[in-house]
């Protein structure tokens, strides 16, 4: 299918958005990304016409919104090439999936054991950690980045041992846009005897990932980076891992048999889908994903890499302006700061303009601390955007400079 | 003068401004002449949990008068203190806590005044009624 962005953006109904009494130009893609029609048409096409709870009912609405239930964790389970449909559990999003991960692992760790993660992660992917460790007496150790924002994965190789249970890193670092080089971390964790958890968070929307070609023992994504609704994600395990790991939450539709001694875990994936789920954001998350494939991954991803080369050559023309983690494995997203100037006074100015950026520590402050900066102003680019917002961008930034120094 | 004369004073100077470049070049000038707060002052006690860019607010009771001296790492954020202080800084505890902040509205600043903001405005109003509902108790 050819890329036609005009007719794309059609799909869009929040571009036409005033903001300012300007046309809003959405740069914050990498927090949430925008919603098409057929995604908010599926939600209240549930609500209107077969809204019921799954898995239970004999009646017919019930095996409708089952199936299409069931149909949406295929439709992803085939996007992400996972082996098996039960591997892909629902969850609230990546934070979701994260806590069940570690708290999955809190009998499998002990004392003396090793739990690794990136310097590049957000803030909810270090916190789960920190506590199971602490309550399990293990140790937390961090693989550093060097002064382009990399990983240093020499330093990896030094900390990675035996003793290392779990390695768990973003596949896309979310502040800086740099991918990294998960392929070799994997390999080299599973030297070692090691599980890999990669929080997919910022790399799904922006290209293929292939679960059994990377081999990646658990992964998780969140449905509203992916054009599709908020509160809703999931997390992939390979199934013998999903069945060693003990479930987060207690209730119904995760259990087989319930008497007062002793409960039986239903088997995958309804071990870890307690309660009644967010069965409208499941089924808008399978319509996201059709819409992005009909788009196609590879139209996305070449548009998206000439638009974020063209932002970086304009941006980097703005005298004072300093780009962090330029390199060249990276996906549309700029992190940058004009000299002098605080990253949220450029950001309030730009809103003026229309321009929605985002600003501040973006949940990473151990890579602003590494920077030793505040923050930065984080443009987020997606196959939405246009070139021409780009030179708005620019325009907007000059005036945001000469008004704040 | 009283602390409505000093409100009123602030409405009427920002009538004035046509749109919003105005408005805030105005609150560039005003934050260069905000009273410099010493370095030491900028601890963590001193800070207002804002996210985005730092907030330091001090405040002392002087002859039943509280003295506040505020700075940010943000200029926009460094103006709008220094509004806040114009209006709120040497004034009794009483003064205060009676006082209202519908100004901020009139001045064309209410977008400032969401939690969701994280300029710190909504936390810095509400850290200067404590400090005057806690003096006021002395």
């Amino acid at each position: 299918m050819d890329f036609d962005i005009k007719n794309i953006r059609e799909d869009f109904p929040i571009l036409k958005k005033q903001i300012n009494g300007k046309k809003l130009i959405y740069f914050d893609n990498a927090a949430t990304s925008q919603t098409p029609n057929c995604v908010i048409d599926s939600i209240s096409d549930y609500y209107k016409n077969y809204n019921s709870n799954i898995h239970r009912g004999v009646h017919s609405l019930s095996e409708e919104a089952t199936e299409a239930y069931e149909d949406s964790r295929e439709k992803i389970r085939e996007h992400f090439n996972a082996k098996h449909k039960e591997e892909i559990i629902f969850t609230s999003g990546t934070t979701h999936s994260i806590n069940i991960v570690s708290n999955g692992f809190v009998k499998l760790i002990g004392e003396g054991d090793e739990i690794i993660v990136s310097g590049l992660e957000h803030h909810s992917n270090i916190v789960p950690w920190q506590m199971m460790c602490e309550k399990n007496n293990a140790k937390l150790n961090v693989i550093p980045i060097n002064d382009d924002g990399e990983l240093d994965l020499d330093e990896f190789k030094k900390i990675v041992s035996k003793k290392t249970k779990i390695v768990f890193l973003n596949h896309v670092s979310n502040a800086l846009g740099i991918i990294n080089p998960i392929e070799a971390i994997i390999k080299l964790s599973h030297e070692n005897g090691a599980y890999v958890l990669i929080d997919g968070a910022q790399s799904a929307a922006h290209f293929k990932i292939d679960l059994q070609y990377l081999d990646i023992d658990f992964f998780t994504a969140s449905a509203h980076k992916l054009c599709g609704p908020t509160g809703i994600g999931f997390l992939y395990g390979k199934k013998e891992l999903l069945n060693k790991i003990q479930p987060l939450m207690g209730g119904g539709e995760m259990i087989s048999d319930v008497t007062f001694e002793k409960t039986l875990y239903a088997d995958l994936p309804y071990k870890f889908e307690a309660g009644t789920p967010n069965i409208s954001g499941v089924i808008a998350f399978g319509v996201a994903i059709d819409y992005l494939n009909k788009i196609g991954f590879n139209n996305i991803e070449k548009y998206e890499l000439e638009l974020l080369d063209y932002a970086t050559s304009k941006l980097k023309k703005i005298d004072g302006l300093k780009i962090y983690g330029d390199v060249k494995n990276k996906t549309s997203v700029i992190s940058f700061n004009i000299i002098g100037i605080h990253s949220y006074d450029i950001g309030s100015i730009l809103d003026k303009y229309g321009v929605a950026v985002r600003t501040g520590q973006h949940c990473a402050q151990p890579i602003m601390d590494y920077f030793n900066i505040p923050g930065t102003v984080r443009v987020s680019l997606s196959f939405l955007n246009t070139f021409d917002e780009i030179d708005t961008l620019c325009e907007a930034l000059l005036k945001a400079k000469s008004m704040l120094s | 003068m009283t602390i409505e004369n000093l409100k009123q004073n602030l409405i009427q100077d920002f009538s004035f401004f046509e749109d919003w470049t105005q408005r805030y070049e105005y609150m560039i000038e005003l934050s260069k002449g905000l009273e410099k707060m010493d370095e030491q002052m900028k601890n963590d006690k001193n800070i207002i949990k804002g996210c985005q860019s730092k907030v330091w607010l001090h405040a002392e009771l002087n002859e039943g008068k509280i003295k506040f001296l505020a700075d940010s790492e943000a200029i926009i954020t460094r103006g709008i203190i220094a509004i806040l202080l114009t209006i709120f800084n040497n004034r009794t505890p009483k003064e205060i806590i009676e006082s209202d902040t519908n100004f901020i509205e009139k001045i064309g600043l209410k977008e400032h005044l969401s939690p969701n903001r994280a300029n710190g405005l909504y936390s810095m109003i509400k850290q200067i009624k404590f400090y005057a509902i806690a003096f006021s108790k002395k």
